[in-house]
């Protein structure tokens, strides 16, 4: 964005183990309350994080079982807006392939799963992945 | 740092009420879906859950409550919703859950609603 600076960055490595998605959530939560971002907008980053953490967790097989989170703060002088980044070392999917999940096809379907980039779009301002045979890397904006 | 779910059933006459305390991930869901058939099991053809406890879900979660809503639908039954934050009201409906279970504000209107319906 125009004029908009970097005000804060967190990094964070967590191992994929039991519920690390709630760590990460937490993190989240720490930077958006630093920035004075509302409590549903806190809640809904909170909840696209969850989804990013699960979907590495889930399909990424990566070698280093490693999730790496950033939360940077941008603005101008004041916060204005919360990225969170999070990438994984995994084998990567191929994005053309995606298909968007509808209710109507998963009631009938044996598998009910899929949803986390479409509740992360839903949930966040700007949803961006790249993912290759490096890894995949999610990158999620959202304003304060 | 576990965030285990906690149940509590309350069974009315002809509805029965589930209420949930704490995360609703793959083992919540599970637990959600083992109550939820055991009511279906015992006759119980209008369930309503009741979220008011829950403050996070997850999509395995939620995959998990679509099989519910699936079951539901093969048994002609109802399933609904009750006192959901906003944030996971609104992925329910990113998802479009509201086409098949109700989505209530409160337990008043959620109970009325499946009485009815």
């Amino acid at each position: 964005m125009d004029g908009e600076a970097v005000l804060r960055e967190i990094s964070l490595t967590l191992p994929m183990g039991p519920e690390m998605e709630i760590a990460a959530s937490r993190a989240a939560t720490a930077v958006a309350e630093s920035m004075r971002m509302s409590a549903d907008k806190i809640d809904e980053v909170r909840m696209a994080v969850v989804e990013a953490c699960i979907n590495a967790i889930e399909h990424s097989s990566s070698g280093d079982q490693t999730v790496y989170l950033s939360f940077a703060v941008f603005g101008r002088g004041e916060p204005e807006r919360l990225e969170v980044t999070v990438r994984d070392t995994g084998i990567g999917f191929a994005l053309d392939e995606l298909v968007e999940p509808t209710i109507e096809e998963k009631i009938l379907s044996k598998r009910k799963r899929g949803w986390g980039l479409k509740i992360m779009r839903g949930l966040m301002d700007d949803v961006q992945v790249s993912s290759g045979a490096e890894g995949t890397t999610i990158v999620m904006s959202k304003a304060r | 740092m576990t965030e285990t779910l906690k149940l509590r059933t309350d069974r009315r006459d002809g509805l029965a009420v589930v209420y949930t305390d704490g995360y609703i991930n793959n083992q919540g869901g599970e637990q959600i879906a083992k109550a939820a058939y055991e009511l279906i099991d015992e006759g119980y053809r209008r369930i309503l859950l009741n979220l008011a406890g829950t403050k996070i879900v997850n999509s395995i979660g939620i995959s998990i409550l679509i099989e519910i809503i699936e079951k539901m639908l093969e048994i002609d039954g109802r399933l609904a919703f009750c006192c959901l934050t906003p944030t996971i009201e609104k992925t329910f409906h990113i998802m479009g859950l509201a086409q098949y279970a109700g989505i209530h504000a409160d337990e008043d209107a959620a109970v009325e609603a499946l009485r009815t319906a």
